[in-house]
């Protein structure tokens, strides 16, 4: 089994856009929070591929910054969670519009 | 991965190519589970054992770092963080029974918006073969080194400037989290 740039692509957006459905169509927080979590992991999944494809360290480099701004994004989102819950005593995202037009 | 080079373009080949079609459906099976599942619980460990594969396919790649960094931070800080939350916020009555929102229309065409482009670029992009050169992961100076001690040099040489303004977006970000889960003072009882 031969794996080229393309099987990669394909995994990395098939991850992404489960990620991306996750995102719109559920409701709890939470589990928006873990798809965020999901489609940047597929960004990295790309990074390394093409690190590899190029022989080239800047993508795995990169892959660290990512994973950093997903710790970064899961603290913030989680409090942001906490906050929602003491208000509101409920995580659904529909629940929180008041700030909608 | 001995083979890698007697195929042009091959990343893997032979074992490592099952190895990795075995990961990645594997990776992209539990992605689905997390979105589909219905607890939250369920889901975090679903994207738990997903992230595991993820970085069982970069320790495939010759990404030992990142495969490693992969499993701590998200593995043991991210997910634990997740799991303290939903132990904190989980009522049993909560459990909504409508777990989808009525986006299905929105999302499906965004996806597709998506997908098109992307389905063409795969199409006609002939990516060209390049001549692998796997010491590159490796190499520090001239010598044979590890892949860590490599990224290290990357990193402090040529990303020293990204490397400090993420420690100030760590900061920002650990000074948020502490002022948006601090109870008001006119709120408590």
């Amino acid at each position: 089994m031969n794996i080229t740039i393309n099987h990669y692509l394909v995994v990395s957006f098939l991850l992404f856009s489960i990620g991306f459905l996750g995102v719109l169509v559920r409701r709890n927080f939470l589990t928006v929070l873990m798809s965020v979590e999901l489609m940047l992991n597929a960004v990295n999944l790309n990074l390394i591929a093409f690190s590899r494809r190029l022989s080239d360290l800047t993508g795995q480099v990169f892959s660290v910054f990512v994973i950093t701004i997903a710790a970064g994004e899961a603290a913030i989102g989680l409090a942001l969670t906490i906050s929602l819950f003491r208000q509101r005593r409920t995580l659904n995202v529909e629940e929180a519009s008041s700030m909608r037009g | 991965m001995t083979g890698a080079e007697t195929v042009p373009g091959a990343l893997l080949s032979g074992g490592a190519g099952w190895a990795f079609v075995i990961f990645a459906g594997l990776a992209v099976g539990t992605a689905i589970a997390v979105v589909v599942a219905r607890n939250p619980i369920h889901s975090a460990l679903f994207l738990l054992s997903s992230f595991l594969l993820v970085a069982c396919i970069f320790f495939l790649e010759q990404a030992e770092f990142v495969g490693a960094v992969q499993i701590l931070v998200y593995a043991g800080g991210i997910m634990v963080l997740f799991l303290f939350v939903i132990m904190l916020v989980h009522q049993r009555g909560v459990q909504e029974r409508l777990a989808f929102q009525h986006q299905w229309d929105v999302a499906l065409i965004f996806l597709l918006v998506f997908l098109l482009p992307f389905l063409y670029v795969l199409w006609t992009e002939r990516f060209p073969v390049l001549p692998q050169n796997l010491d590159a992961f490796r190499t520090v100076r001239g010598r044979i080194a590890g892949n860590t001690e490599a990224v290290a040099w990357v990193l402090y040489r040529d990303y020293l400037l990204p490397f400090e303004v993420a420690s100030v977006f760590l900061l920002v970000a650990m000074i948020g989290a502490v002022v948006l889960g601090k109870r008001s003072a006119e709120k408590v009882d």
